[in-house]
């Protein structure tokens, strides 16, 4: 037994079982229970030492060769696949409420196997191609067959696909920039190649259109799940990228393009989030400020920014989840989810409104909200090195407050006499509830998440230590 | 001797290859193109590959092509969509295809430096075959006209990498991907076919 069979080809062979599942409660319990269970035994058996049952042992061997390279998942990421098993489950558990289980559970599944694939590969380059299958098996999750491929679909396909040649290319010559460090001409092609790679991978400004464009044509609570789960690995790429390249972790150039890059992303999806009057198409920027984020505090020096980075993957993960279910709620009950469609909607779904707006001000930083402390420990980080980083920070999170506060009038906005009533299906409830919750403990509690967290950085040799 | 000049004629017919690609809108010279540009993808990876990873893009290549054509054969005739944004001119589309040959040959001194022992036919041919799966990429939102660019332009980048990378893995996985490609293209073709239909 291996790890690399239970964490990646256990779920590819679940999910591709269970595409014959024809019940959306039996894809939820699959989908739950294989992620629960997953992110379970990732906490609980040690990787590559003995575990003994009386007389019985057994040892989780750490790799597994395929085509003479190494799919190696040793100890040191067992909290990274908690994380993402364990976030996962409340996406698959909450798929359901909103019909869409079905579809969600098999892919996603295969989706995770690939993408913890990317993240187990040696040499860790070839992550892009599997990051690239992921995206192609993200395809019918998308578009289902009853829907006519959108634009945004194609413009998701394109600006994916379009990064892998670039991130492959980026590390040959990375290798070569590491053989003769003075060599310039190499050092600048190698960075503007990684660079281009990693702008079409993480939907960096100005090739984000296609995040908007999937918000307003496909199911917001697919498009959230993709938004949660390939940036999250591909920012763990990009770690690795910098964990393994000393000049890219000393290069005060690609310390400067990602602090631009963050905060181009953190204030237009701010400012753009502000001026919407599409609910999916604010989540839509929220999500590229939540990406602008992670850019920002790759941006620090590691010791600074490497824990504020996985501090920021649970409230991520999390807050996109709250979201994504409440806008589905009233993406499935109401004509349109623009602003004259859903204005006064909080007293029919209150639930489902008090799960938009709570997320919302999750993302802006709002005091007591999951993204608080990350916010906070990332604005104070940026500020000791420059105030006018931090001051545009502050434009994009009012932008973020702004746009949150814009949505709480809008769906407050009722006739006096309109009755109240929660229109939300139980299964919604709960699930609204739980993820509310949970947005409210990582706030007044982020310590609680510690014993996972304090682990991560050891996946990286250079940057963790 | 006889190697070179068989690398430049395979150049010469990614040209014509990727050029009817563009300038084409019958889907089954599409796929003809297709197929016969992965012939000459082939050939320009041979240079650096052995005969059998070499011979396994040209298979997953046609699988992908076969997987697009087969779907096409399928589906019910339409006529293909006018392009909203963009001139349908065939003089425009030839000076795009001469900008991108002679961006092609231009660059191709530069990479031959930057990978020495590539070989410029080889050079040229992926460069090619890059701009123009962008050219194609750059002026249309058709479902099959995507899938050709992205399988034109990943096919520039593959001839590249081979001289970089000789990996088995490497190579499996971009064959997956081509094909996954295909699949995908296949998939959108058919829904898309469904919802006018309906």
């Amino acid at each position: 037994m291996s790890a690399p069979f239970i964490w990646i080809l256990l779920p590819l062979i679940v999910g591709g079982s269970s595409l014959v599942i024809t019940r959306e409660r039996l894809a939820t319990i699959v989908g739950g229970a294989t992620s629960i269970i997953l992110a379970g035994a990732a906490l609980i058996i040690p990787i590559d030492e003995a575990l003994s049952f009386g007389s019985f042992s057994l040892k989780i061997s750490s790799s597994i060769q395929i085509f003479g390279r190494n799919l190696t998942l040793d100890s040191t990421e067992a909290p990274l696949l908690a994380i993402l098993f364990g976030v996962a489950a409340l996406w698959f558990l909450g798929a359901e409420s909103i019909g869409v289980a079905r579809r969600l559970t098999p892919l996603g599944l295969i989706i995770i196997g690939l993408l913890v694939a990317s993240v187990a590969v040696q040499p860790f380059l070839y992550a892009a191609l599997l990051i690239e299958l992921s995206v192609l098996v993200a395809v019918p999750l998308l578009s289902p067959p009853d829907q006519t491929p959108s634009r945004g679909v194609i413009h998701f396909l394109i600006y994916q696909t379009l990064g892998m040649p670039f991130i492959l290319i980026a590390g040959w010559l990375s290798a070569g920039v590491d053989a003769s460090p003075g060599d310039l001409a190499l050092t600048i092609q190698s960075t503007t190649m990684l660079g281009l790679g990693f702008a079409f991978l993480l939907a960096v400004f100005p090739l984000y259109n296609w995040i908007p464009l999937l918000m307003e044509e496909s199911s917001p609570y697919i498009v959230g799940f993709l938004l949660w789960l390939l940036p999250t690995v591909t920012s763990i790429l990009s770690m690795s990228f910098l964990d393994r390249y000393a000049w890219l972790r000393t290069s005060a150039e690609v310390t400067g393009a990602l602090r631009v890059a963050g905060l181009l992303m953190v204030v237009t999806g701010g400012v753009w989030m502000a001026f919407q009057r599409h609910l999916g198409r604010m989540m839509a920027f929220a999500a590229v400020a939540e990406t602008g984020f992670i850019l920002l505090a790759l941006s620090l020096d590691p010791a600074l920014g490497l824990p504020i980075i996985f501090l920021l993957l649970i409230p991520r993960g999390l807050g996109l989840g709250v979201w994504a279910l409440s806008l589905s709620v009233f993406d499935l009950n109401i004509e349109s989810i623009r602003f004259p469609s859903v204005r006064g909607m909080a007293r029919a779904y209150p639930l489902a409104a008090a799960g938009l707006i709570l997320s919302a001000l999750s993302t802006a930083g709002f005091p007591l909200l999951a993204g608080f402390p990350p916010r906070l420990a990332l604005w104070n980080s940026l500020a000791q090195q420059s105030l006018g980083t931090a001051f545009w920070l502050l434009v994009g999170i009012l932008g973020l407050s702004a746009g949150a506060i814009r949505m709480l009038a809008v769906l407050v906005m009722a006739d006096e006499k309109t009755a109240w009533a929660s229109k939300e299906s139980w299964a919604q409830r709960g699930m609204l509830g739980v993820g509310m919750i949970g947005l409210f403990i990582l706030g007044l509690f982020p310590q609680a998440a510690n014993p996972i967290l304090d682990k991560l950085p050891l996946m990286f040799q250079h940057l963790g230590h | 001797m006889l190697i070179a000049v068989v690398s430049w004629t395979v150049v010469a017919a990614l040209l014509i290859t990727s050029s009817g690609l563009i300038l084409n809108r019958d889907w089954r010279w599409e796929i003809g193109f297709l197929a016969a540009q992965y012939a000459g993808v082939f050939w320009l990876v041979f240079q650096h590959w052995p005969l059998g990873m070499a011979a396994a893009k040209l298979v997953g290549g046609w699988m992908a092509a076969a997987s697009l054509g087969m779907t096409l054969l399928n589906l019910p005739q339409q006529p293909e969509p006018i392009e909203k944004y963009w001139t349908q001119g065939r003089t425009f589309y030839l000076f795009m295809i001469g900008m991108a040959t002679l961006l092609a040959v231009a660059t191709a001194p530069l990479i031959e430096s930057i990978l020495p022992g590539i070989g410029i036919p080889v050079v040229v041919g992926a460069i090619l075959l890059i701009a123009m799966g962008l050219l194609q990429l750059g002026t249309t939102t058709q479902v099959l006209r995507v899938i050709l660019g992205l399988l034109t332009t990943l096919s520039g980048f593959e001839i590249l990498y081979a001289a970089m990378e000789g990996s088995s893995l490497v190579a499996a996985l971009l064959v997956v991907v081509n094909l996954g490609l295909g699949l995908v293209g296949a998939y959108l073709l058919t829904i898309s076919a469904e919802e006018k239909t309906a």
